[in-house]
C-alpha cells in the first residue's frame, strides 16, 4: 500500500486553517459552555422546585438528544430564524455551547455538592453571607474537584466539533472529507485528521494535568 | 447575653428539642452534657441559626435571631463556633483560614489581620504553622487553628460543639487547655462535651439534657456529686 504524502502536503494550508477553526470552535464552546453550565447548574440546585424545573428540562433535552440532531436543528432552524440565513460557524458554536453546558452544569452541581456541609457551616458561622461562602470557600474547592471531569468534557467537545463538517463548517473533518472526495482515498485524509485531533486532545490533557498539580495543597 | 425561650426543633416528624429555656450571663461558661441523641448539639447549633428553629425564641444580646428581619450574619460575627470535625478550609493556609473572615466580613486591612492572626497562633501555640496547610496538621493542631479562626472575629460568645470528640486521646488535653485559658480570660461560652472532667473543672454551670429537654442544671459540683434526677444519675453512672 502506498501512502500519498503529496496529497497531505497539497492540502496542508486547508488543514491548518481547519485546525485553527477547530481550535476556535472548541474554545468558544468551552468558554460559553462553562459560563452557561455554571448558571444552569446553580439554577438546577435551587431549592424551589418550580424555579429549578426549566434548568432540569434543559439538561434533560440537551443530554438526551444526539448532538448531530442538535446541530442540524440549530443550523437549519434556529440560526436562520435569528439572522435570516444559515451560518455554519455560528450554528456550530451555538450547538457545541448549549450541548456542553448541559454536561458542565451537572459537573458543577456534583462538584459543589461533593464539598462537605461543614465547610458552608464554618464559613457562615464566621459571619460570611451565602455568596461570600460560595465564592471564597465552596467554589475554589469544588473547582479543583471539577478539573478531571471538566477535562473529559472539553476533550469530548473537541472531538464532537467534527460533526460540524456535516453543515459545511470548514474545520478539520470538513477538509478531510473534501480530500477523500477528490482523490477517492481513505487512509491519507482520515488518518491525518485523526492525528490532528489526537495532538489537540493530548495537548489539552497535558495542560489540565499541569493545572491540577498547581492547585494541590500539600 | 444569650436568652433561649421555649426553643423547639423538629426534623420531619421527629421532635429533637421540646422547649428549651436557658439564660447565659456574660463571662459565664455553660457546659452541656447528655447522651447522644439528646439534642444537645442541635440546641447549640440553634444558637447561631445553623439549624432552622421550629418554634420559640433565641436572643443574642437582645437581638431575636428568630425574627426574620434581624441580620443573622451580623449576629454570627459576634458568635464564634468550633466544630467537632474542625471544618478548616483545606485550600487555604492556616494564616489564610484565620484571616479570611476578618478581611472579607469585617473588612480590616491585611497587615492588621495577619498580625492579629499571628498573635492568636501564638496563643494556641502554633505560630510556626502559619504557612502550613490544614492537611499537614494533627487533629489537635487543627482544632486549635479552628479556635484561633473563630477568635479572629473577636466574638463576644464562643460555642463549642464537642470540640474533642474527633481527637485521638493524647490530643484532647492540648485543645482543652486552650479552651480553659479562654474561660479564665472571661469569654462567654457554651460547650457541648463528653469530657466530664473538663465540665467539672471549667463549667460555671452544667446542663444535663435528655430527650430534647433540660433535665437538670446546676453548679458542676452539685450535679456530679449530688444529681437530683434518675436520668442524670443513670447517665453519670455510665460515664464517670
Amino acid at each position: 500500500m502506498d501512502f500519498r504524502f503529496d496529497m497531505i502536503i497539497e492540502y496542508s494550508p486547508y488543514l491548518i486553517k481547519g485546525t485553527l477553526l477547530t481550535i476556535g470552535l472548541s474554545l468558544a464552546g468551552i468558554l460559553i459552555g462553562t459560563v452557561l453550565g455554571l448558571f444552569i447548574g446553580l439554577g438546577k440546585m435551587q431549592r424551589r422546585r418550580l424555579l429549578a424545573w426549566p434548568f432540569v428540562w434543559y439538561i434533560t433535552f440537551f443530554r438526551g438528544t444526539p448532538l448531530f440532531v442538535q446541530i442540524l436543528l440549530i443550523h437549519f432552524g434556529v440560526v436562520p430564524m435569528l439572522i435570516g440565513q444559515t451560518n455554519g460557524i455560528v450554528a456550530t458554536i451555538i450547538a457545541l455551547s448549549l450541548n456542553a453546558a448541559a454536561y458542565i452544569a451537572e459537573i458543577f452541581r456534583a462538584g459543589i455538592q461533593s464539598i462537605d456541609r461543614g465547610q458552608m457551616e464554618a464559613a457562615r458561622s464566621l459571619g460570611m453571607t451565602h455568596v461570600q461562602a460560595m465564592r471564597y470557600v465552596i467554589l475554589p474547592q469544588a473547582f479543583k474537584r471539577m478539573i478531571p471531569p471538566l477535562g473529559n468534557e472539553f476533550i469530548v467537545l473537541i472531538k464532537e466539533s467534527s460533526l460540524a463538517a456535516i453543515v459545511a463548517t470548514p474545520e478539520i473533518m470538513y477538509w478531510g472529507r473534501v480530500m477523500a472526495g477528490k482523490y477517492y482515498r481513505v487512509w491519507e485524509p482520515y488518518l491525518t485528521a485523526a492525528i490532528i485531533y489526537l495532538i489537540l486532545t493530548i495537548s489539552l490533557s497535558f495542560l489540565l494535568n499541569i493545572l491540577e498539580r498547581r492547585l494541590k495543597t500539600e | 447575653m444569650i436568652k433561649v425561650e421555649n426553643l423547639q426543633k423538629t426534623f420531619g416528624s421527629h421532635k429533637v428539642l421540646n422547649g428549651i429555656n436557658v439564660v447565659v450571663q456574660p463571662q459565664e461558661v455553660v457546659v452541656v452534657i447528655g447522651p447522644s441523641g439528646s439534642g444537645k448539639s442541635t440546641f447549640l447549633r440553634c444558637i447561631n441559626l445553623l439549624e432552622t428553629i421550629t418554634d420559640g425564641h433565641v436572643l443574642i444580646e437582645e437581638v431575636d435571631i428568630t425574627d426574620k428581619s434581624s441580620n443573622i450574619n451580623k449576629v454570627r460575627e459576634e458568635v464564634g463556633m468550633v466544630f467537632q470535625h474542625f471544618n478548616l478550609f483545606p485550600h487555604k493556609t492556616v494564616m489564610e483560614n484565620i484571616t479570611l473572615a476578618p478581611l472579607k466580613v469585617r473588612g480590616i486591612p491585611e497587615q492588621q489581620a495577619r498580625s492579629k492572626g499571628m498573635e492568636l497562633l501564638k496563643k494556641v501555640g502554633l505560630e510556626d504553622k502559619a504557612e502550613a496547610y490544614p492537611d499537614s496538621l494533627s487533629g489537635g493542631q487543627k482544632q486549635r487553628v479552628a479556635i484561633a479562626r473563630a477568635l479572629a472575629m473577636e466574638p463576644k460568645i464562643m460555642l463549642f460543639d464537642e470540640p474533642t470528640s474527633a481527637l485521638d486521646p493524647e490530643m484532647v488535653g492540648e485543645v482543652l487547655e486552650v479552651i480553659k485559658q479562654l474561660a479564665r480570660e472571661g469569654m462567654t461560652m457554651v460547650v457541648v462535651t463528653h469530657e466530664m472532667g473538663f465540665a467539672r473543672e471549667v463549667g460555671d454551670r452544667v446542663i444535663f439534657m435528655d430527650g430534647g429537654l433540660i433535665i437538670e442544671e446546676n453548679k458542676p459540683r452539685e450535679i456530679f456529686e449530688n444529681p437530683q434526677h434518675e436520668r442524670t444519675k443513670a447517665f453519670l453512672s455510665k460515664v464517670l
